[in-house]
């Protein structure tokens, strides 16, 4: 019986526990975007491998030689 | 002689439009404008590492609407080029990094550490995931 008691109150807790932490995060999802002015935004936080980098250095060359105009 | 149906005929007019199209947009494409070449062999421009051109300068509103407009079209270039397993976001700063070891001389890019830099003699200073 005490167990069983026991058990509950912590599935209590638990379940409030829950309930703070979902009611944080819809908090920390209200947060004002303001539109950016500029028309291309550039950031250089990219993640990229060597392997990637390797493969993709030849259809890098390939691109920029068929579209020589804008390059 | 071989006697072709409607449909056929038709299917066969439609890959020869398209490989005229095909052949026509390279060299539509070939070449830079002559406004874009001045500003960037005048410095006011400059390739950046992440594949797009920036201002070294503070641009006339006519050099920012080209390098916008390039900018864009560079975008389209990415997005659709991009090979499958990798972001455009990827694609364009390996293209960026070829293209930062392409300017010529007295050419303007920018170094990894944000600073706009002369292009001399020597190779460029990049990114050290540049290949």
């Amino acid at each position: 019986m005490t167990i069983n008691e026991n058990s509950e109150r912590r599935l209590m807790i638990g379940r409030r526990f829950v309930v703070i932490v979902m009611g944080t995060a819809a908090l920390g999802g209200c947060v004002q975007i303001e539109t950016p002015d500029k028309p291309i935004e550039i950031n250089l936080n990219i993640n990229i491998k060597q392997e990637i980098v390797y493969k993709l250095d030849g259809d890098a060359k390939k691109l920029i030689e068929q579209n020589s105009g804008i390059f | 002689m071989l006697k072709l149906g409607k449909p056929a005929g038709w299917a066969m007019a439609a890959v020869a439009v398209t490989a005229a199209v095909a052949l026509a947009v390279p060299s539509a494409m070939a070449q830079r404008d002559p406004a874009y070449e001045a500003a960037r062999s005048a410095g006011q421009i400059g390739e950046q590492p992440d594949g797009y051109l920036g201002f070294v300068t503070s641009p006339t509103p006519a050099v920012r609407d080209m390098v916008n407009d390039i900018n864009i079209k560079r975008k389209a270039a990415y997005t659709s080029g991009a090979p499958a397993g990798s972001t455009v976001e990827q694609f364009a700063f390996v293209t960026g990094c070829n293209l930062i070891a392409k300017t010529r001389p007295g050419e303007k890019y920018k170094a990894p550490d944000g600073r706009w830099l002369t292009r001399d003699s020597g190779a460029p200073v990049r990114d050290s995931r540049c290949p």
